[in-house]
């Protein structure tokens, strides 16, 4: 384990906070999803764990990716689907 | 890790940052969800590529997820979208506990920095997972939406997160070799008092604190994966669980600032159940008012504002909202909606509504745009809406909502109030707004009330 990982930590925290200013309250949904999709990165550890451990790392990883993916596949999709539906008046 | 994976993580943290900068602008934010998709993808595949995997259960995994996820998110109706994004958090937040789950039993000579990762990752995540179900039923009605509190609730969570606390010390002592033994009955504690304590955390949570808790729980979920970066060594976890806790803490302020309450008084508060109702005697009479009537006014009116809360969404009443908007628009009215922070049971859940019904956004407007402008709008149509409209929030100082920042609408020409009956909101707070010279009760389904009122405009 790489103490450097700490300071990537606390920087992105940082940045996380700095990205997100002043949000309209429109896109607060869609910036929930958005994000929270994006939280589902935990797959990569998921795929890991499914492909390379014992049985039990086996069985855990499994249900792991498919709880991932619902969050990754269902977080983007429902995103896209809120995002298509903001619309300005001349398109309506 | 070889030299071209670090690469394409750096790539996917790159497509995490721009998307989701990208996402917090209304025009840019449809590319951003899709940029960020694109990290995702990258990600997953650079993973998938790296070697040395088994994919027999990764396929299965990613198969049965994808058709879940895909079918969750194309069949979900917009008033169902609160409970569909508490199921993500707690899905995001499963998977990182079991990630962390999985390194502990596969890893056989853990050093104390990683012990430390892995029972932190369990904890978070299974608080989100845990926490978001309960969520969950609150949401979807299957939990009674009241605070649930009992006696010594808050000694027993105190008690539950020492165990917690002892248990992890227990497992990273095992894992380092300070104490002999696998540490797995210290292990499994951990787990279950994680899940114990999410559920916990919840249950005393009333509905119209929803907003906070789902965006907390959000919070929660992006922690508990950057929690699992550490775990398996990965920086792409850290840094986009990073961000995703950030803006869930960002939402999280917000909703707080727009109840005028700090993150504590939410989490154990639990509002609306203790408190005794405000002092001030309420006086004057109820005014009721019958649809039809109510059709005159508007006939006349130049300038309405529509506040809609949690009852539009109870009631489906968004798309004949929009048909009586119309219907005022063609009569040469100006139509506004109103719309507060937290009305409704999640971050934005009224501008989703809206948008359903095709409500174009110039429309949508917050309460800091609106207040200034109150004494020229003839009729403020409130639909389903309570706290965040009552009076009491600026006049009262001994009401529980005193300070919150609210939709003014008792200071427009004339004030019409949607309601089923005169029962008080779910703060369980009376409304003077009810009582008001210039407010107009229209008792009945808001939807079945705002039927009546297009029908009379058609025919009129």
């Amino acid at each position: 384990m790489n103490p450097l990982l700490l300071f990537v930590f606390v920087l992105a925290i940082f940045l996380g906070l700095e990205l997100i200013t002043k949000v309209p309250s429109q896109l607060h949904t869609p910036l929930m999803s958005g994000s929270n999709a994006i939280s589902g990165i935990t797959i990569v550890g998921a795929i890991v764990a499914a492909g390379e451990g014992g049985l039990l790392a086996t069985v855990l990883g499994t249900i792991a990716v498919t709880a991932a993916t619902v969050n990754v596949i269902g977080g983007y999709l429902v995103t896209e689907r809120m995002l298509g539906m903001f619309k300005r008046g001349k398109d309506a | 890790m070889e030299a071209w994976q670090t690469f394409a993580y750096i790539a996917a943290s790159i497509l995490f940052i721009t998307g989701l900068k990208m996402l917090g602008r209304a025009e840019t934010a449809k590319r951003g969800n899709r940029i960020s998709a694109v990290g995702m993808l990258i990600a997953v595949v650079a993973t998938l590529l790296a070697g040395g995997l088994d994919y027999t259960w990764i396929v299965l995994g990613l198969v049965l997820g994808g058709a879940v996820g895909a079918l969750a998110a194309r069949r979900v109706q917009m008033t169902g979208m609160p409970e569909m994004v508490a199921l993500l958090n707690g899905s995001g937040g499963l998977a990182s506990m079991l990630v962390g789950w999985a390194e502990y039993v596969r890893t056989d000579d853990l050093m104390a920095f990683s012990a430390v990762a892995i029972v932190l990752t369990v904890l978070i995540g299974g608080l989100a997972a845990s926490g978001s179900v309960i969520a969950f039923g609150k949401l979807s009605g299957r939990l009674d939406g009241k605070p649930l509190l009992f006696s010594g609730q808050k000694v027993v969570n105190a008690g539950l997160l020492v165990i917690a606390v002892l248990a992890a010390a227990l497992v990273v002592a095992h894992a380092s070799g300070a104490l002999a033994g696998g540490g797995a009955l210290a292990f499994a504690v951990v787990l279950l008092v994680a899940l114990a304590l999410g559920v916990l955390a919840v249950l005393p949570i009333g509905g119209a604190d929803m907003p906070i808790v789902v965006s907390l729980l959000n919070s929660y979920s992006g922690v508990a994966a950057a929690a699992a970066g550490f775990v398996i060594d990965n920086v792409v976890l850290i840094v986009a669980g990073s961000l995703v806790g950030a803006s869930g803490l960002i939402l999280t302020t917000i909703m707080c600032k727009a109840m005028n309450r700090s993150l504590a008084n939410v989490l154990f508060g639990g509002f609306g159940a203790t408190i005794t109702a405000g002092t001030a005697q309420m006086e004057g009479e109820v005014k009721p008012l019958s649809p039809e009537d109510a059709y005159f006014i508007l006939e006349a009116a130049d300038s309405v504002v529509f506040v809609p809360g949690y009852g539009m969404a109870v009631a489906q009443a968004q798309h004949v909202v929009q048909e009586l908007a119309q219907q005022l628009t063609k009569n040469g009215a100006e139509v506004r909606h109103a719309i507060h922070p937290v009305a409704g049971r999640m971050p934005g859940h009224m501008n989703v509504l809206l948008a359903e019904a095709n409500v174009p956004y110039e429309q949508l407007v917050e309460p800091d745009d609106v207040n200034p402008t109150m004494e020229t709008v003839d009729v403020a149509i409130v639909i389903g809406a309570n706290d965040v409209v009552n009076p009491a929030a600026k006049e009262d100082p001994s009401s529980p909502l005193f300070g919150m920042p609210i939709i003014e609408v008792d200071r427009a020409r004339t004030c019409f109030v949607l309601k089923r009956s005169m029962n008080p909101g779910f703060s369980g707070v009376d409304n003077a707004l009810f009582l008001k010279d210039n407010t107009r009760m229209i008792f009945g389904d808001a939807k079945a009330t705002i039927t009546a009122m297009v029908a009379a405009f058609k025919e009129g």
